[in-house]
């Protein structure tokens, strides 16, 4: 309702591309500048805005005090960065440390005797390649099901007439305000009489249509030249073919956007596995590091440790190789 | 759409279906027409709305008429068997202690927890877009690293980190500070999670507020800048005002994400030391783990409604000015 207002959505200011071309609108359309903008990285535009009139300022007048300022920004968001990335330089340090290490003190910083005995008992006594697995099959299926549901979904929202649209929209943004406990009892309850506990459909379909994905990508299509649309239907495209072979090669981006942020959500996703999760082989990798960390293994914190660091890795590594659509994805929606 | 429809020859159309209405008189064609673009739209919405309905809108509506009932965890075999109690359970959660515990809990958390989140992510967004022209890319991705991180992971860690002889303490130690037993302490339990809180959301927001702050036009600042203007009063008087409507997304977000309070102490603190980090959320989730369905029901429509106000608030107070 207030939301798509506010949000500096690059999609639906997108005029697209003048031309119907199908290939080049993914480098070309404004949303991808206006992303590239929140990147920073631009040169073009961003550059060109903001230089001009800070290269004058630094000659006219401030002269010696600006580099002066601009050292003290560095410094200050240096230590800022430091502090932030510290809790996981700890994690991964701690992780390669023994107990007894763990437990001294003054506490050590680099480890004494690196030892990988932490991970050795993940991948040899607590079966972690079956929580890796479950959770990569939860994501994977989650992130399917949002790009082609949302998309679908989307396409009709954005480009076609039908009774009780706007009711559907409003029905999709009110779902954003709702706070998760509130669906959570009624949820669990319906789950259970299906008797589907501790299966993968319980983990995967309450998450498999996400109302935040239907609204990116209606703002996305909304953004297509209907022009585009109407060539197709008078080619004698169907309503189906239209979406295949116009629409969706249209969608990288919002696509790129909606699966990224989907996969992050099902990897962390903690308190809806850890509830009907439970028998063991279907604990997805937080689950099970919650558990453990709560049992007998408490205070074995190499092993916590260690488990951590299993958990955080593929994320971190995913995040570092596409940060940009990260990044571009927040941007786009305001969530994370 | 009438153009398609006349224009259209019926020969050319490859689908079947859309050859059908071809012979009949305009009118009807165009409604016929119309009724099965319809048909198209509901089948293209048919998955997301089976999913929507079931397992979003239904439990909505029957977590909202559960808050009206005494249906306990024995009654899920027989939900219809349960009895109608009206206000009850609402009247019953605010005369219940441990709830107004967990509302002011929950009150504090959000009351500097917002602030705090927002003046440094709106810091940390100004100085990456103005105060520096070098590792913007680099800076970015390290403030926006814990976003991206699993809370169960991070929680191991920061409990490590937090223990009376911990790193923080050792680090607060060089500067002549005696940090305390912080997730033990009724005092300090609290400002470690919300310590723990505002740097899982710098990063979302301080993004948000960079995307705002790219659509600030140079040339207002510059004429500012000729006309006399300090930095410090072309922030105020210009980049905050046209800032307002991504300031107010940033805190509407953050507050509908605050409000829902859970993970934290979940992870932490498990509530305790005494309840001083118990947060409604969690209290609802007690409830249903003690099989108290309705009464949960009910605190978590008191939450819905919190952060349905607190929105209508915010909206008003950053929209009101102009």
């Amino acid at each position: 309702m207030t939301i798509p207002e506010t949000s500096p959505l690059p999609a639906p200011a997108a005029p697209a591309p003048p031309e119907p071309t199908v290939a080049a609108p993914a480098a070309g359309s404004p949303g991808n500048v206006t992303a590239a903008v929140v990147r920073g990285t631009a040169p073009v535009p961003a550059a060109a805005a903001v230089k001009p009139p800070k290269d004058r300022n630094v000659r006219r007048r401030s002269g010696r005090r600006a580099p002066a300022r601009r050292t003290l920004t560095y410094a200050a968001l240096v230590a800022g960065v430091a502090a932030t990335l510290l809790p996981f330089a700890w994690m991964f340090l701690g992780a390669f440390k023994t107990q007894g290490e763990l437990l001294r003190r003054p506490i050590t910083w680099w480890p004494e005797q690196p030892t990988l005995d932490n991970f050795l008992v993940w991948f040899n006594e607590l079966h972690i390649g079956t929580f890796f697995l479950n959770s990569v099959v939860v994501a994977v299926f989650t992130v399917l099901g949002n790009l082609l549901f949302c998309s679908m979904v989307g396409y009709a929202l954005a480009k076609m007439d039908f009774p009780g649209k706007r009711f559907l929209f409003l029905l999709v943004m009110v779902m954003l305000m709702v706070p998760g406990v509130v669906t959570f009892v009624p949820l669990f309850v319906m789950v259970s009489k299906l008797g589907l506990v501790s299966t993968y459909p319980a983990l995967i379909l309450p998450f498999l249509a996400a109302p935040m994905g239907v609204f990116l990508m209606r703002q996305f299509i909304m953004g297509i030249p209907d022009s585009l649309i109407e060539a197709a239907r008078i080619d004698g495209a169907g309503e189906l073919r239209t979406f295949l072979r116009i629409v969706m090669p249209l969608c990288g981006p919002p696509l790129a956007t909606l699966g990224i942020l989907t996969f992050l959500g099902s990897w962390n996703n903690f308190l809806w596995p850890l509830v009907v999760a439970q028998s063991e082989d279907m604990y997805t990798l937080p689950v099970a590091l919650s558990l453990y960390s709560t049992g007998q293994n408490a205070t074995d914190y190499g092993l916590l440790l260690a488990g951590s660091v299993l958990i955080i890795t593929p994320i971190l590594l995913l995040f570092v190789a596409l940060q940009r659509y990260f990044i571009q994805g927040v941007a786009a929606t305001g969530i994370k | 759409m009438a153009t398609t429809t006349n224009t259209m020859p019926a020969g050319t159309s490859k689908s079947a279906g859309t050859s059908k209405g071809a012979g009949r008189p305009p009118a009807r064609a165009g409604r016929t027409r119309r009724r099965r673009n319809a048909l198209t739209a509901w089948l293209f919405a048919l998955p997301f709305v089976l999913i929507f309905s079931v397992f979003m809108l239904g439990p909505l509506v029957s977590s909202f008429l559960m808050s009206f009932t005494d249906f306990t965890s024995r009654d899920i075999d027989n939900p219809l068997a349960v009895g109608f109690v009206g206000i009850d359970q609402y009247a019953a959660l605010f005369r219940n202690p441990q709830f107004l515990h967990s509302v002011l809990n929950t009150a504090y958390f959000v009351a500097a927890g917002i602030p705090l989140t927002t003046v440094l992510a709106l810091a940390l967004a100004v100085a990456l877009n103005n105060g520096i022209t070098r590792f913007r890319t680099a800076f970015r991705v390290g403030f926006y690293t814990p976003v991206v991180t699993s809370i169960v992971a991070v929680a191991v860690v920061w409990r490590f980190i937090l223990q009376p002889d911990g790193l923080l303490n050792v680090m607060l130690g060089w500067v002549g500070i005696a940090g305390p037993d912080w997730l033990n302490s009724t005092t300090w339990s609290m400002p470690a999670l919300i310590m723990l809180a505002v740097w899982r959301n710098l990063g979302t927001l301080m993004i948000i507020f960079l995307a705002g702050l790219q659509s600030v036009p140079a040339d207002i600042l510059e004429a500012a800048e000729v006309d006399g203007a300090n930095a410090w009063q072309r922030f105020m008087k210009i980049t905050l005002p046209m800032l307002r409507p991504t300031l107010l997304l940033g805190t509407v977000l953050l507050s509908v994400g605050f409000l829902q309070f859970f993970e934290e102490p979940f992870v932490m603190t498990k509530g305790g030391p005494l309840d001083s980090t118990l947060s409604v959320s969690y209290f609802t989730y007690n409830q249903f783990g003690f099989g108290k369905y309705g009464l949960a029901s009910a605190a978590s429509y008191v939450l819905f409604v919190a952060i349905a106000l607190l929105s209508l608030l915010q909206f008003r107070a950053l929209r009101s000015k102009d």
